[in-house]
Order: structure tokens, then sequence, then C-alpha cells
């Protein structure tokens, strides 16, 4: 499965965003985002950014007042999550300019489709920005 | 008319998905009332006909759902209809809709077969891709099996947007539906092969989550993923094949060699910290015996392990943790680092170092590493100081205290333990004291005192973590009282009045224990008279030699509890009848009692002993049980009325009036000593551990028929309702509480006392309903229903005790080479059966059923690949021959065959006598052949090195990477 869930959440403990890639009920999915909510927000930035919960790994990046945290089986390259949180942000940042919690807040249809051109079924499929925004902004032009 | 008109007014007011986040964000009536008005709009306007309006309510509440957590659920099939706009607009919401809510049990799934199969062929790749990525998150049994069509086709489309996410939507497909393998393995595996990037990195993808599962079944494909390893510069692809490397190298050990260079070169040249990383796991994990690569690894560590970033620091800590236990030096070369890092500011970076730590432990260092650790957790926060003490009770106790030598120590380290601020332990703690006692008989001296220690501080009763401990304690205490230097302070201990502080449960214990206690005492007091009475009898007068030597204790301890009572029988001799001997050696000390301890009727110490502070202690008791006889709990009460009654009968016999003549106050404590035999003989059985699976070996009596459910167990403590609020919770419920050891004993006690009158109750119940104590519990059911079967368990716990001696030397010496120690290890008593867990042997031999199918789908293209292509050359079609050839070999000799499938008999076994390697070969009947065979492709590996690496094509690299193995198939060539 690689990657289990993509979250994001701002320092208030809101989430912004939510993707599972396995099923959880609605009452898993806040447990879960309240422990790991506990968990992650209460570190300092100079700790490192690997959290294990229950029976996985939690890989996570702080990004002005906004969290992005993402799940992971336990024998996933956590370096290499990072690195795919930091490509998530800069095409966040290519395709909005800048991007902000208010940015995601307001087009997350396009924050999901932007995921859904990354990872599928838990796995990484495209790394390359352009490719990424392609189908996003041929739907823009369309609308 | 009325209708349209109000569908209109609603999409002409409608409010967007904007107008509900601003809302949400002004939030002017509160977040929870906004949302259930908007969720009011939504069930209205979810409802209308038109498409537009429809959308934008289901966008709306895919939103509060994803974000907030409102149920939608509701609107599944209003979903399935937007899924069905033509419109892409429209159909995008539905899509997103569905896959952030659906799931297996949406009833709605079975309507969208069809809509997805549309999307599935259509020719707008985006559609496509909605479909695709839907069921990626939603795929079942059922539209996994029916879509496979579809899907087989999307594998080699010619949209390369398409295929990568086809390939990737294939690994869930396979996962539902095996049969699915069949079909769609070969397309996977030329994606893998194929030119294009995109595919081929998405097909890793899918291997590398296939792998993790059953490598075996992917040895095949070696080559390919070679090739990829070599070729690749694509660090998320070459994490994935690394990875795939990591599960197949163990299998063959001809790949881990062809790959070790490849591998090292990418550590020395990346600058990719986690492909770096990704390598050292490689290595560390699967390639460690390649002694240069694994320095190299290390070496890399150490850059980790020495930059300031704390994220490199903690998976510098965790390569060496993986690494641990093989490459030790690697430890310790690092080992100021990772000392330091106990005290680092991240706490998962402590916790790492922890775990580092413990992988270094062994017999030699313990309790060295142990010392260190607990200074550490006596500065540490509360949570670290846990992780710790936790992981010292684990590493310790692991495998029956494999690497504890001197029991002690350790014994004395648990004490020091339970008094860390911190701790919160307890039950751990209390579990291995109860553990330890029952198996290391040589530790109990030990166990007495360090649980006398912990009895007897009042301070330690006001912390709830450590009732358990306290309550392990009392019950050693009570258990091995003969070995205590002071019963007196003991029972003093035991009956404090600060034990109101502990939960019933404990104090109960503590009771029970307090009557032991006090009979040991009674019985010494009592034999001692016997014994010196008569006095002439020079037998009796040598077995109580040894026994002096509690003297010591004893005179501490009375300073305490009856200063007064000691300087009378020091100096008043004559006040006790046992002093008369008193010209017996005094001068015995400590070392004897090892040897005097283990028969309980040995006498014990007859000077101090004396009447005067018996009736002391006997009053002390009354005082301080008295109060215990009007208590709520059913245990309590019952336990101090069984000492108070004893308290009574016994006072009668030896009290009486004091100027009494010497024959009749003899002739009474004669009554009392037979009376307190009596009860002794019944503490003093030899208790042991029991396995778990004693229950099986009762034989089920004639007649007996076991219900499978219990439920109607309900209507029984219904009418028996006063015996279940009480004592039946109680009992059982502890029993459980306390693994097995101590509650259950008491309990064995309690059936040998004197019964009051809820004792026989209790039994009489257990008699009858005795079929339902079996399940829960694991050993105490033994001691209550079936006494036969607990005599032969522990005879035959006594035959094992040599063999187990043996055989623990054995294993404990042979291995390491360690220093000869002062002490040899005192025997740990195991037990064969039931102990040890049964070990995960049957799940291996379980075949994965989707590495089945891969397995079937390999062989399969095997086949077809080989009828279109034998006139590929002479070496496909020798490989041929032998492929048939180790279909055979194994059915011969490799019993572990028999219970495959038949499909894969073949293909499996000759994998796995493959696996171990080449004299297993060299043995079975086709020796000639085979060994012609791995020679003529030795050959070809040397001439086909030469020309290394100049073709894409697999033939060459399959050739180079598993020249023997007739398990590539052909198709790759």
């Amino acid at each position: 499965m690689g990657i289990r869930f993509i979250l994001m959440v701002n320092k208030q403990g809101q989430t912004r965003l939510a993707q599972y890639y396995e099923y959880l009920t609605l009452e898993e999915r806040r447990a879960l985002e309240g422990e790991i909510v506990r968990k992650c927000l209460a570190r300092t930035e100079q700790q490192c950014s690997f959290v294990e919960h229950r029976n996985y790994k939690i890989v996570y990046r702080r990004y002005a007042s906004l969290f992005f945290l993402v799940g992971v089986d336990n024998d996933e390259n956590e370096l290499a999550i990072l690195e795919f949180i930091h490509l998530l942000v800069e095409t966040m940042d290519r395709h909005f300019g800048n991007v902000c919690e208010l940015d995601i807040m307001f087009h997350l249809e396009k924050a999901h489709f932007m995921l859904e051109e990354m990872v599928m079924n838990g796995c990484i499929i495209e790394t390359n920005k352009s490719n990424i925004l392609a189908p996003i902004q041929l739907m823009d032009k369309a609308t | 008319m009325a209708t349209t008109a109000s569908s209109f007014m609603d999409s002409l007011f409608q409010r967007t998905l904007d107008d509900l986040i601003k809302g949400l964000r002004h939030n002017l009536i509160g977040e929870q009332l906004f949302i259930s008005k908007s969720l009011e709009d939504i069930r209205k306007e979810i409802k209308s006909t038109d498409l537009q309006t429809k959308s934008i309510a289901l966008e709306k509440l895919t939103y509060l759902s994803s974000i907030h957590g409102i149920d939608m659920s509701w609107a599944a099939f209003h979903a399935v209809e937007i899924m069905s706009s033509s419109r892409f607009s429209h159909k995008k919401i539905g899509y997103l809709a569905a896959s952030l809510s659906f799931n297996e049990s949406t009833e709605v799934l079975l309507l969208i077969t069809n809509q997805l199969r549309k999307d599935l062929s259509s020719t707008n790749e985006f559609e496509v891709n909605l479909a695709l990525e839907c069921l990626s998150v939603i795929a079942t049994i059922d539209l996994a099996r029916d879509l496979t069509p579809e899907l087989f086709t999307l594998l080699s489309s010619s949209k390369v947007y398409v295929r990568k996410k086809a390939i990737a939507v294939i690994f869930k497909v396979f996962e539902k539906y095996q049969d699915s393998v069949g079909v769609c393995f070969k397309r996977l595996v030329e994606n893998l092969e194929g030119s294009d990037g995109k595919s081929m990195s998405a097909a890793v993808g899918v291997f590398c989550e296939l792998a993790a599962k059953d490598p075996r079944a992917y040895l095949p494909l070696a080559p390919e993923f070679y090739r990829i390893l070599v070729d690749c510069r694509n660090n998320w692809v070459l994490i994935k094949v690394l990875k795939i490397f990591a599960s197949l190298a163990p299998l063959e050990p001809r790949l881990a060699k062809r790959i070790v260079e490849p591998i090292c070169e990418l550590m020395r040249k990346t600058g990719a910290k986690s492909l770096l990383f990704e390598c050292i796991r490689t290595v560390v994990t699967s390639l460690g015996e390649y002694e240069s690569a694994v320095r190299l690894a290390v070496s890399k560590t150490r850059e980790f392990l020495s930059d300031d970033d704390s994220n490199l620091k903690y998976l510098g800590l965790q390569a060496l943790t993986i690494m641990g236990p093989k490459h030790l030096w690697a430890i310790l070369e690092n080992k100021e680092v990772v000392i330091k890092s106990l005290s680092d500011t991240d706490s998962n970076v402590k916790l790492a170092a922890l775990r580092l730590v413990m992988t270094m432990v062994s017999e030699d260092n313990v309790i060295e590493i142990c010392r260190v650790l607990l200074n550490y957790s006596l500065k540490s926060d509360p949570e670290f100081c846990n992780e710790i003490l936790s992981s010292i009770l684990f590493t310790c106790s692991r495998n029956f205290y494999e690497i504890i030598v001197d029991f002690d120590w350790y014994v004395s380290l648990l004490g020091e333990m339970s008094r860390i601020p911190n701790c919160q332990k307890g039950e751990e703690i209390e579990s291995q004291l109860i553990d330890i006692c029952l198996r290391v008989e040589d530790a109990r001296p030990e166990l007495v005192r360090v649980g006398r220690d912990l009895v007897i501080d009042p301070a330690l009763l006001g912390n709830p973590f450590l009732h358990g401990i306290l309550s392990a304690a009392a019950w050693v205490s009570g258990e091995y009282v003969e070995f205590a230097k002071s019963p007196f302070e003991l029972l003093e201990a035991l009956l404090q009045p600060r034990t109101n502080l502990l939960p019933s449960s404990v104090r109960s214990v503590y009771i029970q224990s307090s009557f032991k206690v006090l009979v040991f005492c009674l019985h010494s007091y009592l034999l001692n008279n016997e014994a010196h009475i008569p006095s002439s009898s020079p037998e009796k007068l040598a077995s109580g030699v040894p026994d002096t030597v509690l003297g010591d204790g004893f005179l501490e301890a009375s300073v305490i509890t009856a200063p007064k009572s000691i300087v009378e029988s020091e100096h008043d001799a004559d006040f006790s009848p046992g002093a008369s001997n008193h010209g017996v050696s005094v001068e015995n000390d400590g070392e004897d009692v090892i040897h005097g301890q283990t028969s309980l009727s040995v006498p014990l110490e007859k000077d101090y002993f004396t009447r005067e502070s018996i009736i002391k202690l006997l009053d002390m008791s009354e005082m301080a049980l008295g109060p215990l006889l009007e208590s709520h709990e059913v245990e309590i009460q019952e336990r101090s009325r069984n000492v108070i009654g004893l308290i009574e009968l016994i006072k009668q016999e030896i009290t009486g009036p004091l100027v009494k003549k010497e024959t009749d106050d003899m002739r009474d404590e004669f009554k009392a000593l037979n009376m307190i035999r009596l009860i002794c003989d019944g503490f003093s059985e030899e208790l042991g551990p029991v396995p778990v699976t004693a229950q099986e070996r009762v034989p089920v009596p004639e007649g007996l028929t076991l219900v499978e459910n219990l439920c109607d167990l309900d209507t029984i403590f219904a009418d028996m309702n006063l015996l279940t609020q009480s004592s039946l919770i109680l009992g059982t419920l502890n029993l459980g509480e306390t693994t097995g050891g101590s509650l259950s004993d008491l309990q064995t006690k309690d059936d040998l006392e004197p019964a009051t009158e809820s004792t026989s109750l209790l039994s009489e119940h257990r008699k009858r309903h005795g079929l339902y104590y079996l399940p829960s519990e694991k050993s105490n059911s033994l001691y209550n229903a079936y006494p036969p079967a607990n005599d032969s368990l522990l005879q035959q716990n006594e035959n094992d005790h040599v063999d187990d001696l043996v055989k623990l030397t054995e294993q404990s010496l042979v291995p390491k080479k360690k220093p000869s120690h002062a002490k040899p290890r005192p025997v740990v008593v195991k037990l064969d059966e039931g102990d040890v867990p049964i070990t995960s042997r049957k799940l291996e031999s379980e075949e994965n059923l989707l590495s089945g199918a891969v397995r079937d789908a390999l062989l399969g293209n095997e086949d077809k690949s080989t009828s279109a292509k034998v006139p590929c050359g002479k070496s496909s079609s020798k490989r041929i021959e032998k492929g048939k050839q180790s279909v055979d070999v194994p059915s011969e000799s490799n019993d572990n065959a028999a219970d495959k499938g038949k499909a894969d008999v073949g293909k499996g076994s000759s994998r796995r006598s493959k696996g171990r390697g080449k004299e297993r070969k060299h043995k079975s009947g086709v020796k000639g052949g085979t060994q012609r065979e791995g020679n003529g492709q030795r050959e070809n590996l040397k001439s086909s090195r030469t020309s290394k690496h100049k073709t894409h094509h697999g033939a060459v690299d399959s050739v180079n990477v598993i020249p023997q193995t007739p398990v590539i198939p052909d198709f790759l060539l």
C-alpha cells in the first residue's frame, strides 16, 4: 500500500484535507486525526519529522500554518515521503501562486485532483510538476 | 409546474460551495448550527431535477463530509446519478464524492459497474482517469471481476497517462480478485520491460507491493529489476527497486552477489539522502554477509548520525538498529553517539536510541547496561522513564530470562525499579516477580528479601501504580516465608494500617500472606517446643542446628516488633521452654539458610519464638484484622475471618492461665501443633508454572458434554446472585489479571483451609459449573477441578527439570564465549509445550492466494511463451528440459511439497529446494544432468560478462544474474 493517508491540518488542529487510501469509518477517521494532531502538532521544529503511530509511521512537515501529514507503512522510505510532501507543496505553489491555507480550503477539489495525479492506490505514480498540473489546467480552461 | 418553479428558485438562490465555506469561516451562528442548516438546504437541493443544482449540493456535502466528518452515506444514490452525467464538470463531482465516501458495504455499488465500464472505455482520457481513480478506492470483488477485461485493455493503452494509472489500479484488482492475475499479469510485466519510464515506474511500484507479500514468486523477474537498478536514473524508482531486491536477495545468494556492486556504486555516487538511506537499509537487511558493503553502509550511517538534522540522526539510529544483532561492531563504533542520543531533546530520537541500546544487551553486559539505563530513567521525563523500564523488563524477560545469569541481581533490580517515582510498570513487574519466583528456585531467598523491603515501606502503599507489585511482594513473602529473616517484622508490615489504601484484591493477598506467616511462626514455635521438651533426642537437636541462622535478622527486627520479648528471652532464659537448649550454636550464620530452607518442617528459631512473642503476634494480628470482619469485600472479610478463627483456636491452646503446670501446657501445645502442622502441610506444597495447554491434557470425563456457547452462563450468574457479586467475580477476574500465579494459589489454599461457609459454597459452585471455568482461566482450573492432572504435570515437570537444565546450559554456554561466572546460572523451569507460543510455521507454509495466482500466471506465461519461442536456441530448450527435471526432483526428495496445490507443486517446491543451496541439489537423484547443465551455464556466464550490459534485452542479464535457476521463465529471454 505504501501511503495510507494524507492529511493537511492547520496549526489549530482543524483538518483542511483528508485523503485515505484504505477505508475507515467516519468515527475512526475522526479518532485517528485527533490522535495524530495531538502527537505531531506539539513537536518543535528541531525534532525529527517521523512519528510512530499505531502500526505505521507518520511523516510530516510544516509549511507556515499548515501541517502536511502522511501516514505510511513501516518499511516506507521516510525521506522519500518528505520529498513527496515537498513536491506536493511546490506543485500547489506553482498552481495557486504562493499557496496558503485558504487556497486549499476554497479549492479542495483541485487539491484532491493534484493528489490523484500524484498518488494512486497508495503508490506515487507521478512526480513531474508539469505532468501533474496539465490535466487541471486543461479543466480550468474548459470551464 | 410548482415543482419546476421551486427548483428554479432553488438553483437561483442556491449557495455555492464558496458561499458555504465563507459562511463557515465567518461563523456567525456557530459552526454546528451553520452546518446543520446547510445540510437542510443540501437535502432539499440534492433532490432537484436540475443536475447543476444537484451537483453543487453534492459538492457541498462532500466538502462537509471530508472536512467536518458529516455522514453522507445517505446521498450515495445521488452521487451515482451525478457520476452518470454526460457533462464532465458534473461527473467529476460525482466521482470525487464516490471515492471519498463509498466503501464495500455501500449498496449502490451494484449499480455503478456499467457506468464504470462505460467510462473506462471512454475515448476521453480524463473520464477514464476518473473511473480508474474511483475504482482504486472502492474496488470490490465483483467490480474487480467485472472490470478486469477493461483494465486488461487499458494496460496496453497507447496513452501513457491512462496506462500508468491502470497499472496502479491493477494491484488493487489483484488483491480483490485473484483470477485477474492470470489475465493481466503478462501485460504488467510488459510494462516493466517497456521503454516508457512512467509505466515502468508505476509497474515497479506494484511489484514492490507484491514482492513485499511473497517475494519468492517474483524471483523470475529479477533480471528486469536488475536492469532497472543499473539503468534507471529516477530516484523514486530506484528506491522501489531496492525494496524489491531487499526482499528477493535473501532468497537467492547469487542474486545478492550480483547486486552488491551496483548498490555500493549508488551509495557512493548519489546525492539524494533518501536513496542513500534506502541503499543502507537494503545492505544491512539483506546483504549482511558482504563485509565491504556493510562497511560502506556503516560509514554512511555515521554521516547520518553526526548530522545536525534530527531526521537523519533518527534514521541513522534506525539503520544501526537493523544492523544490531549481526554487526555489533557497527554499534560499538558509534556507541558514543548512541548513548548521547539517549538524552536528545527529541523523544523519538531518544526512543530509537533506547531500542538500539536494547539490541546490544547480552548476557555479559546486561548488568552494566541496565545500570546506565536506570540512571537515565531517573533523570528523564515520566514517559521516557517508563519506556526505559518497559524495554528493560521486556529484554530481560525475553525467552525465559535468557540473558539473566544472576537472578539475585535481577530481582533486586526489579525492586529498585519499583521505587522509581515515575514507575508505572507495576503490572509487568508484578508478573515477573511471580514468574521468577515460580520458575527459579534459587532466586526465592532474594525475592523474599526484596519483597520484604517493598512490603515494609509504608510510602509505597500510596502509589496506585505499585499496588500490583506490592501484591506480588506480599504473596512472595507469604508463600516463601521460610526465607524471611524476620517473620515477625514481615507480619507487622503486612498488617500495617496503611494497607487500607490498597484495593481489595491486593489487600486480600496481604491478609492471606499474613495468614501464612502467622502459621509459619506458630509452627516453628510449637515445633521448637516439641523438639526440646523431650529434649534428649540428639537427632532433633542436630536438625535444629542450622536454623539458628535466622537469629541475626530477628534481632534487628525484634527491636521494632517486640523489644521487650527479646530482652526477656535473652536474659530470662527460663521463660521459654525451649531456652533450656540455648547452648546450641547461635554462631551459625547466613549461609546455612540455603540448606535448611527446603523443608518447612525443620524447626526454626528456638530462642526467639517465645511464648511471649507469639502471643504478641497473635494479639497484633487480631487487632489489625478484627475491624475487617465487617468489611463489605467478601474476599477480605472471609480471609480475615479465617485468620481470626485460627487465632482464637490457638489462643485457647497456648495461653490459658499463665501459671499452669508444665505438663498441661505441653499437652495443649501438642494439640495445637497437630492442627498447625496440618495447615502448614497445606501451604508447603510446591507451586510451579503451569503451561497454557495444561487444560488440554485433562481427559474429558465420560458423559461430560462441553458447551461451546456460554451464553447461558448469564442465567447461572443471575440465580447465584450473592456469589457472583462478590467472591466469584473477584476470584475469576483477579486470576486473569495476575497471570496465574499469585491468587490462584491462594485460592488453592482457601480450599485447603478449614472451610468457612462461603468457601464451601464456592467450591460447590465450582463443582456444579466447573466446565465454565475452562476457557478463560489458564492455570487455576487445574488446581480447582482436576487435581490428578496437576499431579501428573508436576511429575512431568520434575522429569523435564533435568533435561531443561542440560538444554539450558548447552544453549547459554555454547554460542557465546563468556567469562566463567562465579555462580552458575540457576535453573529456570520451562515447560516444553504451552509456555512457548506456537511458532508461525503453519503460516509460512500457508500460501498467500495472490502469490499463488501470480505463480500460476508466471507458469502459464512460461508455457505460452516457450511454445512460441522454442526454436529460440539451444540454451532455452535445455532449460526447459531442466525445468522439467526439477519438477520431478522435489516430488521424490521434498516432502514439504505434499500439501501444496497441484498447480504449483513443481514451481514452488523446485524453488524451495533451490533456496536451500547446492548440496541439497547434488544429493538429489538427477545429479549428473543438473551438474552438467550448471557447468554449461557457468561458461555462458563467463562469455556474457565480456559483453556486459551492452544490450537492454533481458537475455544477457537473466543469464548473468541467476545463471542456474530453472526458475527464470523463458519469456524473459
